[in-house]
């Protein structure tokens, strides 16, 4: 498997795609944890949907981690987009059967394709997280935001706790890639209904009938991210019943694409 | 099966949606030989080629590669190199890089790349993007990847196509030379010349099904030689045609030519034949079928 695992890696980190995402990642995050501080005084709000992040909030131990967790959208999306790219163009190119002929072990396969971009999306979160804490520093005296309660231990013990609920969120959403790659078999359409659920249809839903975003895996995935209540959603499920629908889904959805990897003729 | 045979196939089949690509398919390839593998589009050469390397699963039948059921492609597929259905490669990446991508996941030398990449010819073009490649120097980076294991079996699904005239022929050399090493080369072309050329043994499809495995030449002799005679005058043309025919055998008058269906060294009887009865050859030539007439003669046949 780590021959899998290495081998992948030779292909994520092509510069395009490794130097794009990062790019990306740091743009996005440094946007976000800008605009929290630059439009703390404004009205029509400084964080998602609106919200209004005050300064006394901001001043909190976890007010460090606010920016970085608002990033985590994002985040998953990149990561959707990645694990659906590097599934799905195995098939469009028809490289797979090169990868297959080299390690028939079709389930080894996947999981060492899987573990690597595991570690890619784990790239991609600590540098989410090391640009939302400069950019976090850098703009709170501008902001005049205190930051003495952003260096105690608890500020470390509430970046720790955002990290991995950020984490566990974007492999979620890159989960959910992987597995619409394996089952659509193209880069386009696996990344195009993927965000397009995500994104569109589940808001949707959960507009017309406002208990699907306890049922919705794009809704649960926010509600693990932002460690159980995600602003907006002040009736949302706890962390844990989030993580673990979430999860069943997952690992469900997971096993049977699994199945059908390794009984599915590579006849392309 | 026996230690002899590199691939071994008994009944096997392969049905789609209904619709049966490979039928009861049974054939075997000596260990050590070049086989030439060949059938019009769509007789089911790159199903069988797939379900010997484990990427799809026949509906019936067995089979075995270098002595390992087909059923568990993970026992011999290191010692296997291929080539199917055309070159497919990550475009972003260099011809290089794209090897090193096969070589970290099979296990193998990243040494051999840049000797690989020699010996395709494409030594000086590897730092190239792959997208950039022309479809020749595709093929040669899909058969330098093919090479990437040191296979004891080297299956390649046309190799050639793409390649201009010089690179045919080092294809066909480096195949020779690999052949002589022990390495038995398993290939597919709709280029029956050169089939013939480097191939001495045979497997041919038609229709999902095997129409004839064995020995060329044993393929060869089956079609019947044919003797082309040219009389000096054109008027001995149907004198010559009855002497053949008193003779026994069958024979047509095309253009100022004679066809008789004979062996070569009845020319030296016609010969003197028609030496005899006051004719002068002008020219007398023994024909032998070649690959694409036998082939062509076979599958009309079987139609």
């Amino acid at each position: 498997m780590i021959h899998v695992f290495r081998a992948e890696w030779r292909k994520l980190r092509r510069p395009t795609l490794f130097a794009g995402s990062l790019g990306a990642v740091i743009g996005v995050t440094g946007l976000v944890t800008s605009l929290l501080f630059l439009l703390i005084d404004s009205q029509s709000g400084n964080a998602e949907r609106g919200e209004r992040i005050t300064r006394e909030i901001l001043e909190l131990s976890s007010g460090l981690s606010i920016g970085f967790s608002n990033s985590a959208g994002l985040l998953g999306l990149v990561a959707l987009c990645v694990f659906a790219a590097q599934t799905a163009q195995e098939y469009t190119y028809g490289t797979l059967r090169n990868l297959l002929v080299r390690q028939p072990r079709r389930i080894q396969l996947l999981i060492g394709k899987y573990l690597s971009m595991v570690t890619f999306a784990l790239t991609t979160v600590v540098v989410s997280a090391i640009t939302s804490i400069s950019v976090a520093f850098a703009l709170s005296g501008r902001a005049k935001v205190s930051t003495s309660a952003w260096t105690t231990s608890d500020a470390r013990s509430a970046l720790i706790h955002t990290f991995i609920n950020v984490l566990i969120s974007t492999i979620g959403y890159g989960t959910v890639g992987m597995i619409l790659g394996l089952l659509l078999r193209s880069p386009i359409s696996s990344i195009s209904i993927g965000i397009g659920w995500l994104l569109v249809v589940e808001s949707i839903i959960a507009i017309a009938w406002k208990p699907s975003s306890k049922w919705m895996p794009g809704q649960l995935l926010s509600i693990v991210s932002s460690g159980g209540t995600p602003i907006g959603m002040s009736d949302a499920l706890s962390y844990s019943q989030a993580l673990i629908r979430v999860s069943i889904y997952l690992i469900a959805a997971s096993i049977f694409v699994g199945l059908l990897f390794r009984k599915r003729d590579v006849s392309n | 099966m026996s230690q002899d045979q590199a691939i071994n196939v008994v009944g096997l089949t392969k049905d789609y949606n209904g619709l049966r690509a490979l039928d009861h398919a049974t054939f075997e390839v000596p260990v050590g030989t070049i086989c030439g593998f060949v059938g019009p589009n769509g007789s089911g050469k790159t199903t069988t080629i797939r379900m010997l390397l484990g990427l799809i699963e026949p509906s019936d039948g067995s089979g075995h590669v270098l002595g390992e059921p087909i059923s568990h492609p993970e026992r011999y597929l290191h010692s296997v190199g291929a080539l199917i259905e055309g070159p497919a490669f990550y475009p972003a990446l260099t011809g290089e890089e794209n090897l090193r991508v096969l070589a970290t996941l099979g296990g193998f030398p990243h040494s051999r790349i840049k000797m690989l990449l020699d010996v395709v010819g494409l030594g000086d073009r590897g730092g190239s993007k792959y997208k950039n490649y022309s479809l020749g120097m595709k093929q040669r980076l899909g058969i330098a990847a093919a090479l990437l294991p040191e296979p004891r079996l080297l299956v390649l699904d046309e190799p050639t196509n793409g390649l201009d005239p010089a690179g045919i022929q080092e294809i066909r050399d480096l195949l020779e030379k690999l052949a002589k090493s022990g390495v038995t080369i398993f290939v597919s072309s709709h280029l029956l010349s050169e089939i013939e050329m480097i191939s001495e043994y045979l497997v041919i499809l038609q229709k999902g099904k095997v129409i004839f495995f064995g020995k060329t030449e044993d393929l060869l002799h089956r079609t019947k030689p044919t003797i082309t005679a040219i009389p000096r005058d054109n008027n001995d043309l149907s004198k010559l045609y009855e002497l053949a025919v008193k003779a026994g055998h069958d024979a047509r008058i095309e253009g100022d030519e004679l066809h008789i269906d004979a062996d070569e060294e009845w020319g030296a009887e016609l010969n003197n034949l028609a030496f005899q009865s006051g004719i002068i050859l002008k020219q007398i030539t023994p024909v032998r079928p070649t690959l694409e007439e036998t082939f062509f003669a076979m599958t009309e046949e079987k139609e």
